[in-house]
């Protein structure tokens, strides 16, 4: 399944959007997740079905002004 | 003590994080100020992040900015639309935990002048779902009216663009802000550079300043973070001791009443004096 991951391109046979963290190492009680621009809160990512061509973003803290 | 959507906070210095020479001058800094609020950001997160891992700068800054104990206001920073700046948003308080949000929506590239029409529409948006709104705006009445009416209970104007450092370019529209908006906690946002830059604002009665760049970028962050919390303090003590007005003659400062009168003769020059036969 061709997914965009915080913009770029990934190949991945995954089926929730906890499994697409836990393939790609994210770890952390600190990210935040959207899919398609809409927000997926940590408690709903187990269950969250991803589909070919989702756009994921996967976001943490940074300093900021 | 300023009151910000109910919270009292001691501090009217609210701090910014970014472009501190290292995380240790950036807790220095923050230590300093004896600021009470920082706003932080987000960003895409890299692949392969563990918890312990070398990579790990979100997770790092996030445990150094909960054991700094003081609030967190997430930014919208960078955002150029509304729904960019809403689930930004959105995401911040997954993040933060908290209902608070420095709401910006950028309108132009070079000057960094908030879009102040989808600012309005953003936070009409956010504060329906609950969020406490701080709007980067620009010193516009309307702008600030319509905000309010939105359901914003602070304003955050700026006093010059971001990361400028030019001070208050418009003194007396701020002033004018001021009076037009006499209730409602006021934060100069964006644009100071110096400690004297926050005084005055802060002695045209603004109830806060928000800043970073006059921290992080100076020589000494952590000595120039002290600065501007004893520069903020002092306007503030400034307005409340209710400062004169400027005017255009000259008034003198020494009382004249019982002042000698020597009623020397006009063709006597006074280096002279009396002669002593």
């Amino acid at each position: 399944m061709r997914l965009i991951v915080n913009g770029e391109a990934e190949s991945l046979e995954v089926a929730t959007l906890t499994e697409l963290l836990s393939r790609l190492d994210y770890e952390g009680d600190w990210l935040a997740t959207a899919v398609n621009g809409e927000l997926v809160h940590r408690e709903e990512r187990a269950i969250f079905a991803l589909t070919e061509g989702d756009r994921i973003e996967i976001l943490s803290p940074m300093q900021g002004g | 003590m300023v009151s910000l959507y109910g919270t009292e906070i001691a501090s009217r210095l609210l701090l910014g994080t970014a472009r501190y020479p290292s995380p240790a001058i950036l807790e220095e800094a923050v230590r300093r100020s004896a600021t009470g609020i920082v706003t932080v950001s987000l960003r895409r997160e890299m692949a392969g992040v563990k918890k312990d891992g070398d990579r790990n700068r979100g997770g790092a800054f996030f445990e150094m900015i909960r054991a700094l104990g003081v609030r967190v206001l997430p930014n919208t920073a960078g955002c150029h639309s509304v729904e960019e700046a809403v689930l930004t948003a959105k995401m911040a308080r997954e993040v933060f935990s908290t209902d608070w949000i420095k709401l910006e929506v950028i309108g132009h590239h070079d000057s960094l002048q908030p879009d102040v029409f989808a600012l309005v529409e953003a936070a009409r948006i956010l504060i329906a779902e609950g969020f406490q709104v701080f709007p980067y705006t620009t010193e516009d009445l309307v702008v600030g009216e319509k905000l309010l009416a939105a359901g914003c209970k602070v304003l955050m104007p700026w006093c010059a663009p971001i990361g400028s450092a030019m001070g208050p370019v418009n003194p007396a529209a701020l002033r004018a802000y001021r009076a037009a908006f006499p209730e409602v906690p006021l934060i100069v946002d964006a644009g100071i550079g110096r400690p004297s830059h926050a005084t005055a604002v802060m002695e045209l009665g603004y109830d806060a300043v928000l800043l970073n760049t006059a921290v992080s970028g100076a020589g000494d962050p952590a000595a120039m973070a002290e600065a501007f919390g004893q520069a903020i303090a002092a306007g503030r003590m400034a307005y409340l001791a209710d400062p004169l007005s400027p005017r255009d003659m000259a008034v003198p400062s020494t009382p004249v009443i019982g002042k000698a009168v020597f009623d020397l003769p006009p063709d006597l020059p006074a280096s002279t004096g009396r002669a002593v036969a």
